[in-house]
């Protein structure tokens, strides 16, 4: 058997639940490691801009109302990705469907002409359908044509993302508008209350909270929940089951798309309170949902942790480049290491590798 | 030993072991030069084997190949392919997408670097074409070829890189009649030109048509090398299935019962698209067990399929107990009382990575008790998997442990006791011991033969006829897609059925 | 004329903007008709980008700069090409981890770098007597730089490896059906990495162009995007250099259109264009002869090991 290098990859049996563990902490670690590296490179001691971090995001109450409020979209983003992986369906649309979302509670918001009190309720029903008929696309053509669900849902966000460009220098521009451009800001009672003393929104993150308990409980405990984990495992098995399996994508992607489109909400009416230019929105919380996703081995309730974990790296973020002066992207140079070293060492769970010429 | 003079190919000794089963065992053949020597065997006789090892698919545990008198090792295609010789596959190893000349050409280094001269690859494509009658445009895609064409490409391929030998397994399998025709045309120009031609087959009428001397091999062994002349059909197929002796299980008279299962003209089609069903009618009485037998590819697959819900059938009627079922989704089938052992019992009857509990209510999942309204009762189908590991003993550290680390017995333990579970009126089970060992083959029968006691109608399909004799009270041969013949089990001519799986019609009068 | 002088100068800004898309383009075809996907384009074409910055500042050399784009671009798809065909990670992830990552790493970099004009850019190029055709010769022929005519010769010549060589009929095999490939003789992990390894050094080479000859600065992020529609053009292109190239020149005139045209197309409805496009080009491939014909290669996405089909 002829292969390029001089080892070979053979599959092993499954992984213990504290193998996945270790190895999830083992691929933080080296990602950890190699930013590490990185910030020495820039003259600045690892330890000291770890600290940094750490106490910033974590170290105060204000810091911590930051970092949860990076952690809510990718809590909610997270709890409706970790539904899609399950079936197996590749949903990188987040994005877009957040992005759908606020263009929905935006409109809503501001042009409804619904009463005061049906306009929150209104804008997060908006937002969920809208960000759910987002999905819906994608799955739908995925369900009838075959297409491909990586191409698909990609090619929304861009979509998506133009579309709110569109928006805010066209027909929704802001009367108030200077420079960077904007819609109107919403009313106040289309704003979501923050907790006391800082700027983070509390209906969002217990929403999230509240999903991630009923995505664990439907995925674990309920029929649909069955039905989604045998189509994602083994549609030849759900075929012979007799299992819907158009349905069941669509059941998952109005969720995913959902769930996401709410965070779309959260954004506008916890965060921003008007359509911003999409960059400004969501600073990646679609692709970076995908990490977390994934670090949460798809379960709902794991999703928790990770959305706080990155909602640390995130806040973050801001730290480094206040206090160190260095660049915010060295996240994503941590994102990117971690989802790499994460899908490395599923690789290693997952398989043996082996020298060739060694006789097992 | 000298070689008969002539010979081209001449294989001594050949042994080959897989686990758990010797497929060749000591093979001596002797294939000579400008012969249509045909390889005849059921399933798992070991012709496939054999001739993948002639080809340098497999390498031989034992014994030496010689050609042309000498001895070679033959270690992969590209070394038979350097000795001329070529195999034309049952699945053809083509890419539709690209051209004709194009697959043509594939994995050839003709020296000229990355670089084609199409213009000297297509003239000498239609060459031999021409040479061998077999008439194909070279620029067509492979896509939009028939399947009778698609062969010519696989013998093209061949021919272009100067086989001199070429085995074909079991070509005739997926083409029409009037392909077969052309085939066989196309052979006998072959060997007029020169060629020799190792010919795979199961179906007897080809091998007195085609063949000049036919090899009968029988559970990895040679039963018989003949001149065709000097045979016939009858007893090439008491060759072909022939055994010392038949192990009959005990079991009870059958006490015929109600008829549960009625199949009427049945027609459908398979996934290429031609005709794998044709006019199929049989039925099936409470306590009896009907074994289909015929060589694998004859529609056996198929019918289990139209008959669980996951075909369509184009004519004909399946009714249960009297009741309509043809072309109900699977979900109805399974409600009306049929349960399904299928074939490929990890891949379409189990969930790997989901746990032995959870596997257990794969098809009940949607009814009380495990499930209330949108909730499953977790409580439920954990009993349910404690009573199925005990009643079928399934070995496993618990019920939570993922299907996937089952060993094959316990995966199609766990599947009996799903499917048996709700006492179904009509057991399909297809080739349910395959793989097993002789414990978990034993217990397997013995389970269907309870079934049978209590009075559900058992279908069994399986490649192993001893099975079909020693289990079924009755044997239905399919072959071609039609039904045979039936006959009481044990009143079976091991003579007369090895004829009708080869492709004869039970006479009229016979059981 | 001032109509004919809007021609010459938005044909010319065509050629000059599409020249990085389509070099993006072609190399993703590549790898993608060999049947990996690659989401890491972004990510190598930032990297390319800052690479050749970086290199033509110091050395001067704006070749040079362009030499580093590629080779960068290379390193980067050769990770990609690791961890999918010998590893068997999961393409998709990979390849949106190597974007974050170069997108990232080239952030991190290229503090310093950013406001400061290249000395040395890619020279421009007038051919004499060929400037003189009309419309065509000041658009082609005038102020182009050289990677421009580089780019539009690769066209043919990839089209012609592809389709009209061994080398092409080997790869199409690998990308649709590598079983039968393999079983033919064909080193089918050899082939999927020499195939990315050109689709990851033309996505640097893309890179480099846009801070080496078409706008020769640094800034966070110029790419804004190319990457993502690199991979719409590709479907569009139906995996064909030849198609690559109408799609890649199509979008760039369009995207200079869209300022012209404001008054009836918004602008960014205009550049979501190619993103819908692709969908709509799977659309109309997704069933029966148009699929084979124009369809996205078979085992494209899928990790191929021998015996596991």
């Amino acid at each position: 058997m002829k292969g390029l290098l001089p080892f070979k990859v053979e599959r092993r049996a499954v992984p213990s639940g504290g193998m996945v563990l270790l190895v999830s902490l083992l691929a933080i670690v080296a990602a950890l490691a190699v930013a590490a590296g990185l910030f020495q490179a820039y003259g600045v001691s690892p330890v000291r801009a770890y600290g940094l971090i750490v106490r910033g995001a974590l170290g105060s109450p204000l810091g911590l109302a930051e970092t949860v409020r990076r952690a809510t979209p990718l809590l909610l983003c997270g709890v409706g990705l970790t539904i899609a992986f399950r079936a197996l369906f590749w949903n990188i649309g987040a994005e877009g469907q957040l992005l759908l979302g606020a263009v929905a509670a935006t409109g809503v918001g501001l042009f409804s002409g619904l009463p005061d009190a049906l306009l929150l309720p209104a804008m997060f029903l908006a937002g969920f359908l809208a960000g759910a008929a987002w999905g819906l696309v994608p799955a739908i053509l995925k369900a009838k044509l075959g297409l491909n669900d990586v191409i698909t849902t990609l090619m929304m966000n861009y979509v998506a993302m133009y579309l709110v460009e569109w928006l805010i220098h066209g027909p929704w521009k802001g009367t108030q508008m200077r420079g960077f451009a904007y819609t109107d800001k919403l009313p106040d009672v289309a704003r979501l209350s923050f907790i006391p003393g800082t700027r983070t929104p509390w209906l969002t993150l217990a929403l999230g909270l509240a999903l991630a308990f009923v995505a664990y409980i439907l995925v674990t405990r309920t029929r649909q929940g069955f039905e989604i984990r045998v189509v994602g495992e083994n549609p030849d098995a759900a075929r012979f089951a007799g299992i819907n399996q158009v349905k069941t994508i669509l059941l998952v992607m109005l969720v995913s798309g959902g769930l996401a489109g709410l965070a779309g909400v959260g954004e506008i009416a916890g965060v921003h309170g008007m359509l911003r230019s999409s960059g400004q929105i969501s600073m990646g919380y679609g692709y970076t949902a995908i990490i977390v996703a994934w670090l949460a081995r798809r379960n709902p309730l794991a999703v928790i942790a990770t959305s706080l974990f990155f909602g640390v790296i995130m806040a973050g973020g801001d730290v480094i480049k206040s206090s160190l002066g260095l660049p915010f992207q060295l996240i994503n140079v941590f994102n990117g290491l971690i989802l790499f070293f994460l899908i490395g060492s599923e690789v290693l769970m997952r398989y043996r590798v082996s020298w060739s010429g060694r006789r097992r | 030993m000298s070689t008969a003079p002539g010979a081209v190919i001449v294989l001594r000794g050949i042994v080959k072991r897989f686990p758990g089963v010797v497929a060749n065992d000591g093979i001596d053949l002797e294939i000579r030069r400008g012969e249509i020597h045909c390889l005849l065997g059921e399933n798992g006789a070991g012709k496939t084997t054999l001739m993948r090892i002639l080809y340098g698919l497999y390498q031989p545990d034992a014994g030496e190949i010689l050609l042309d008198g000498c001895r070679v090792r033959i270690s992969s295609p590209r070394a038979a392919l350097a000795h001329r010789i070529g195999m034309v596959h049952q699945h053809f190893r083509l890419v539709p997408t690209l051209s004709v000349e194009e697959n043509i050409i594939l994995g050839l280094d003709e020296g000229t670097g990355p670089f084609l001269n199409l213009a000297r690859t297509r003239q000498k494509i239609e060459r031999l074409a021409a040479e061998y009658g077999l008439a194909v445009d070279p620029k067509a895609k492979v896509w939009q070829l028939s399947v009778g064409q698609q062969q010519r490409v696989e013998i093209l391929k061949a021919l272009y890189r100067d086989a001199h030998i070429l085995i074909m397994d079991e070509p005739t399998s997926v083409l029409t009649p009037q392909e077969v025709e052309q085939l066989f045309s196309t052979l006998r120009n072959l060997v007029d030109a020169g060629l020799t031609i190792v010919f795979i087959t199961h179906k007897l009428d080809e091998v007195m048509r085609v063949s000049d001397r036919v090899t009968v091999l029988r559970q990895g062994r040679v039963v018989a090398t003949l001149p065709t002349s000097a045979t016939d059909k009858a007893s090439l197929a008491r060759l072909m299935v022939g055994r010392e002796v038949v192990f009959r299980l005990d079991k009870a008279r059958h006490e015929p019962g109600k008829r549960v299962l009625e199949v009427a003209d049945l027609h459908t089609v398979s996934d290429r698209g031609l005709p794998a069903l044709r006019g199929v009618s049989f039925s099936v009485d409470a306590g009896e067990i009907l074994g289909i037998a015929g060589v694998s590819g004859n529609g056996q697959r198929e019918l289990v399929e139209v008959l669980t819900g996951l075909r369509r059938a184009t004519r004909g009627k399946v009714l249960l107990a009297g009741k309509e079922i043809t072309n109900r989704s699977p979900r109805e089938i399974a409600e009306a009382g049929v349960a399904h052992v299928p074939e490929e019992r990890i891949r379409m009857g189990t969930v790997p990575n989901l746990s032995l509990r959870e596997n257990l209510i794969l098809k009940g999942y949607r009814y009380p008790p495990f499930c209330r309204s949108f909730f499953l009762n977790r409580r439920a189908s954990t009993e349910n998997a404690c009573r199925a590991i005990a009643l079928y003993q399934i070995v496993a550290p618990s019920d939570a442990t993922p299907a996937k680390l089952l060993s094959g017995g316990n995966i199609q333990r766990l599947v009996l006791a799903r499917e048996l579970s709700g006492s179904p009126c009509l057991i399909v089970a297809a080739h349910p011991t395959y793989g097993l060992d002789v414990g978990a083959t034993e217990q397997v029968r013995q389970i269907l033969l309870k079934e049978r006691e209590r009075g559900a109608a058992i279908l069994l399909t399986s490649e192993d006829l001893e099975e079909i004799l020693s289990v079924s009270d009755r044997i239905l041969v399919l072959f071609g897609g039609e039904a045979m013949g039936t006959l009481k089990a044990e009143e079976a001519d091991l003579g007369e059925i090895g004829l009708m799986m080869a492709g004869t019609r039970q006479t009229e009068g016979a059981a | 004329m001032g109509w004919e002088t809007w021609v010459i100068a938005t044909l010319a800004r065509t050629l000059a903007y599409g020249t990085p898309l389509l070099l993006g383009t072609l190399g993703e075809i590549y790898a993608e008709r060999s049947g990996v996907l690659n989401l890491g384009v972004e990510g190598m074409m930032i990297m390319g980008a800052f690479s050749a910055f970086a290199v033509a500042s110091t050395t001067g050399n704006p070749w040079l700069g362009i030499l580093a784009a590629a080779l960068v671009g290379g390193a980067f798809s050769l990770v990609h090409a690791f961890a999918c065909i010998t590893l068997k990670a999961n393409q998709v992830v990979s390849g949106l981890s190597l974007t974050m990552l170069g997108l990232g790493l080239s952030g991190v970099l290229g503090r310093g770098w950013e406001g400061k004009p290249l000395p040395v850019p890619l020279g421009e190029i007038t051919v004499p007597g060929l400037s003189a055709i009309p419309i065509l010769g000041p658009v082609l022929f005038q102020g182009q730089n050289l990677l421009v005519y580089l780019t539009l010769l690769l066209v043919p010549l990839l089209w012609f490896v592809l389709y009209r060589t061994r080398t092409g009929i080997t790869i199409r095999s690998v990308g649709e059906n590598p079983g039968t490939a393999d079983s033919l003789g064909v080193n089918v992990a050899r082939v999927r990495y020499l195939c990315v390894l050109v689709g990851g050094m033309l996505a640097g080479v893309a890179g480099g162009y846009l801070t080496v000859a078409y706008r020769p600065s640094w800034t966070e992020g110029m790419t804004a995007g190319m990457g993502w529609i690199v991979i719409a053009l590709t479907i569009f292109a139906f995996w064909n250099p030849a198609m690559g190239l109408v799609g890649a020149y199509l979008f760039a005139a369009l995207y200079h259109l869209s300022f012209r045209l404001q008054p009836w197309v918004a602008p960014e409805l205009l550049r979501a264009m190619p993103y819908a496009f692709a969908i709509l080009a799977l659309v109309l491939v997704a069933r029966g002869t148009l699929h084979k014909r124009m369809g996205a290669p078979a085992a494209l996405g899928l990790p191929y090991t021998r015996g596991e089909e």
